[in-house]
């Protein structure tokens, strides 16, 4: 083992990624699989064909507890939490004054507390965060005794129905406490690759058994990080750190839905006149989907040029679309150039590529919708 | 004929002055699934040890350099088509240029197949 290996988190998966011969990397300060002998494009396709297991135990589950935790935490975010119904989540964001991205996170409804998920880069920040501007209000707990697992793919629920039965019936986003062969879990209908599937919350101590006993499953295969950044890249959604950050809002993000009707009426969360503003008379530049021509990716950091070859924009994601079977990116363009449709060019190594705005997902997503 | 490998996991393949030019399998292993190649024009003139031609994985870009000099005279084609004759077949149908060796004293370099396995082996 490397001296770069023993600096670097586990999770409670480890011993089994290594099993599973998972070619290991860091990621967010842990050691983690990015793919298994299967490959990328094979574990891609096996996802959005049958079911994929992923380790993302390296997330944060946060429970916040208070006399109006969903009121307290409204203070931070831009989603109607103080409607969210219980067993119900959501997608929202941490924003700074600015209407900047600190993170985004799942809320859900837990009835006696809101429970929360955030991306592993940011969850010491996220929970600092909280208990800085929350002090008083609500209570943070970062539960890192817990482990975190999705199951996702068009057999994800036919798979876990048979362990749980009601999961198959449970609604998108919603949640559901549960025993797994006897292990209490929580699961919700809720993921990251744009298709129908699960998140499976449970004692870092029960994660094994639960792991082996989904593998075991026919439909099942492990699936590394690398097949999850391909996955939700071709549906669309974004990565912290590369599509969204503290100089992107939500507006020039294009996560608009995430903005509740009521919240944009009432404010009361951080970057609001800013927000309010570009919803109204629209934000300078714009995340959009981007299709180059031919078989070539493009990766992030490369250069989008108008056909004159002004620049006017970056890629912050991009690589090649198993399941679109082209490449696929996005990023951030000039507002009069993210019309769908518009021609550009992408700059990579000094050649200009043709490449098209175009519409997002690049795949179409196929959550569950009873 | 002659084999010869680079530490960059090139491989050369000379038959009087044309040198065939690919990644060996242990690269293809290394890249995952190859996805794009970007192959030399033909006629432009290649360094050793400097930049040829570009593989992509589903994952990265990376560069593939010239094992000896010379000019290129042939791309393979089947690439555009087919990129993942990189990894069916590194050092066999999946190719990537061929060269007229400017400098053959070059090869002397290079390692021969069982110093590249020994190589390896010692990176593992």
């Amino acid at each position: 083992m490397t001296e770069a290996s023993e600096s670097l988190k586990t999770t409670p998966l480890h011993s089994l990624h290594l099993e599973l011969k998972g070619k290991m990397v860091p990621f967010a300060g842990y050691d983690m699989p990015v793919q298994y002998p299967l490959g990328i494009l094979k574990e891609h396709q096996h996802t959005r064909a049958k079911a994929g297991l992923f380790d993302v135990s390296h997330m944060g589950q946060v429970r916040l507890t208070g006399d109006d935790p969903a009121a307290a935490l409204e203070s931070l975010v831009p989603g109607d939490i103080k409607g969210l119904a219980r067993g119900r989540m959501r997608y929202t964001l941490f924003l700074n004054e600015q209407g900047g991205i600190l993170d985004d996170l799942m809320v859900t409804n837990a009835g006696d507390h809101l429970f929360l998920v955030v991306n592993a880069a940011r969850k010491d920040h996220d929970v600092a965060h909280m208990r800085e501007r929350l002090k008083g209000k609500a209570e943070v707990e970062l539960l890192d005794d817990l482990a975190l697992m999705a199951l996702q793919g068009p057999e994800a629920a036919a798979v876990l129905g048979r362990f749980i039965p009601e999961a198959a019936t449970m609604k998108f986003m919603s949640y559901l406490p549960a025993t797994f062969n006897g292990i209490p879990v929580v699961i919700t209908r809720s993921g990251y690759t744009g298709e129908d599937g699960y998140e499976i919350s449970c004692d870092k101590s029960d994660a094994e058994a639960i792991a082996r006993a989904l593998l075991a499953e026919e439909e099942v295969e492990a699936i590394g990080l690398g097949a999850r950044d391909s996955l939700r890249l071709e549906a669309g959604l974004c990565l912290y750190g590369h599509d969204i950050d503290e100089t992107t809002t939500p507006v020039e993000a294009g996560l608009e839905w995430a903005l509740s009707k009521r919240r944009r009426e009432e404010g009361g969360f951080p970057g609001y006149g800013i927000i309010k503003d570009q919803l109204a008379n629209g934000a300078p530049r714009r995340r959009v989907g981007l299709q180059p021509e031919g078989r070539q990716p493009a990766r992030e950091h490369t250069d989008v040029c108008d056909a004159d070859g002004q620049k006017i924009g970056e890629v912050t994601s991009g690589g090649f679309g198993p399941t679109a079977s082209a490449p696929v990116a996005m990023g951030y363009v000039d507002r009069a150039h993210a019309a769908v449709g518009t021609p550009v060019q992408l700059m990579i190594r000094g050649k200009p590529l043709a490449a098209k705005v175009a519409a997002m997902p690049f795949v179409p997503q196929r959550y569950y919708r009873g | 004929m002659t084999i010869k490998y680079t530490k960059d996991h090139e491989w050369v393949r000379v038959e009087g002055d044309v040198g065939t030019v690919g990644v060996s399998d242990h690269a293809q292993h290394q890249l995952g699934d190859v996805v794009f190649v970007e192959l030399p024009d033909v006629g432009r003139q290649l360094a050793q040890g400097k930049e040829a031609a570009v593989v992509e994985s589903v994952k990265a870009a990376s560069d593939v350099f010239a094992p000896v000099s010379g000019e290129v005279i042939e791309a393979n084609a089947d690439l555009e088509n087919d990129p993942s004759l990189v990894n069916a077949g590194a050092e066999t149908t999946g190719w990537f240029f061929k060269l007229r060796l400017s400098n053959p004293a070059e090869l002397d370099a290079l390692m021969d197949e069982a110093a590249y396995k020994a190589f390896v082996e010692g990176q593992a």
